[in-house]
């Protein structure tokens, strides 16, 4: 896979609950609820960082995976949550209007 | 257990308001014949307040926010509230009577990502609505509105709510949410006014009809597993907690008081004076509510039904027993399976020589 960049997409209702992220698609009300290594790169989704980065700094530090292994995760987690529309994948950096790097909560 | 009660039970246990009823304001274009409601804007939250009472919902961890009033589209600020709250990733819902929705609203609110739009119909004939909600045109202009936000792509429910005045009108308004693609839905439940005044309750359904309406298939899918008769209650249903008001769901009016439900006014603080986190977590009544247990029901807790009725502990409240039965959910218990209730033996409510007339149940001298 080329070097990917993941943002959150500007449809959904997010919030954290406790460890975990809950997450409704407004496309199909489909409700999403993240495990705590997945909320993790949902909260790093700003369009600007590469999820090799996002693997090498926060994932594998926090949750003591090796790196290959956690990268093959976090590429198939982001290619479901992209068919829901929940993220949204390019290869090069994502425009913040199309993105979600404003959102802090 | 489906995701939803895995959430729910999540934010339980973390002791999080996990949906948020605001009303923006007690303002309406209609004066609806059973409206609880009385019609006065004075001294309501203005932009910055109701800004500033969103991200303290957002940092609690409210998710469901749902806004409404009165018709909140009367403010001129509620597509900038409305904006604001989806910006704090809220999943949006909108109640309104769709009376002021122009096209360019419709898209406004698809764009800003609203979850859901809930209008209120009482029924397919317009005389009959207009009736109701005393304002001539509205039928007309409501239906209008719904099929602009259908055009627009925005999931509308049809909230019909069901009383004397249009008991025969329900099949037609599902209908009407048929051929518009919308949802639909039912409620039967008439609440005293907010100021105590219970003189609206002479508008709910007879029982005869609810009993008719709860045996419709069109509505309650499966009459025989609806009106079933209750199974045995077990130590989780005793140990269980009555509703979600506050415990993880809450109300906020147009002042900034915030109430377990919007059918619950036991007055629990005010944002204007404390802080949201403050009154959640420190709030003497919402800690009552919360202490407040199956088992604790003063007379629900010896009835048949205590598992399966949808007790309302702020009717029950607003009858003078946050403790106490709900005359209206026992008269629906009732009607629903045929068995007596609790509160109908104590003499609450329906009366069991009511029941005798209606032939649902036999008493023997």
């Amino acid at each position: 896979m080329k070097e990917c960049y993941v943002a959150r997409s500007r449809s959904v209702a997010a919030r954290q609950l406790g460890e975990e992220m809950v997450i409704m698609s407004a496309a199909d009300s489909t409700l999403f609820n993240l495990n705590p290594v997945a909320t993790l790169i949902w909260k790093a989704a700003d369009g600007q960082t590469p999820l090799t980065r996002i693997v090498e700094e926060q994932i594998c530090p926090e949750f003591e995976v090796e790196e290959g292994e956690a990268l093959r995760d976090a590429e198939q987690f982001v290619r479901e949550l992209a068919a829901h529309g929940i993220l949204l994948l390019a290869e090069f950096p994502i425009a913040e209007t199309n993105a979600e790097s404003d959102r802090k909560l | 257990m489906s995701l939803m009660g895995q959430v729910n039970r999540k934010a339980l246990g973390l002791g999080v308001p996990l949906s948020v009823h605001l009303d923006v304001t007690y303002r309406c274009n209609e004066r609806c014949e059973h409206c609880y409601l009385e019609h006065d804007g004075k001294d309501e939250l203005t932009t910055e307040e109701i800004r500033s009472f969103l991200r303290q919902f957002a940092e609690a961890g409210t998710f469901f926010l749902t806004i409404s009033g009165g018709e909140p589209l009367l403010r001129r600020d509620c597509f900038e509230i409305i904006e604001n709250a989806r910006e704090l990733e809220f999943n949006v819902k909108l109640k309104t009577n769709a009376v002021l929705v122009r096209e360019k609203d419709a898209r406004r609110l698809r764009e800003a990502g609203v979850e859901q739009i809930q209008v209120s119909v009482y029924s397919h004939k317009a005389e009959i609505h207009d009736r109701i909600t005393k304002l001539p045109g509205s039928f007309s202009r409501t239906l209008k509105g719904i099929r602009l936000m259908r055009a627009a792509g925005l999931k509308v429910t049809l909230a019909n709510v069901l009383m004397r005045s249009n008991a025969g009108d329900y099949a037609g308004v599902q209908e009407l949410a048929t051929e518009t693609g919308a949802q639909y839905t039912l409620d039967p439940t008439i609440t005293p006014m907010l100021n105590g005044d219970s003189s609206i309750l002479g508008m709910r359904l007879p029982s005869e009809e609810l009993r008719t309406v709860s045996r419709d298939e069109r509505l309650v899918g499966n009459v025989g597993e609806f009106c079933a008769p209750p199974a045995a209650d077990d130590d989780d249903i005793r140990e269980g907690i009555p509703c979600s008001a506050g415990h993880t769901s809450c109300y906020v009016s147009p002042l900034g008081e915030v109430y377990p439900c919007v059918q619950f006014p036991l007055a629990c603080g005010n944002l204007r004076r404390q802080s949201f986190a403050e009154i959640w977590a420190e709030s003497e009544q919402l800690r009552e509510v919360r202490g407040i247990r199956a088992k604790h029901l003063a007379t629900c807790s010896s009835c048949a039904h205590l598992g399966t009725c949808t007790r309302c502990p702020g009717l029950a409240f607003m009858e003078g027993n946050i403790r106490g039965p709900s005359s209206a959910d026992c008269e629906k218990s009732f009607v629903r399976t045929g068995v007596v209730t609790a509160g109908m033996m104590a003499g609450d409510g329906l009366s069991v020589r009511d029941a005798e007339r209606m032939e649902l149940v036999q008493i023997r001298a």
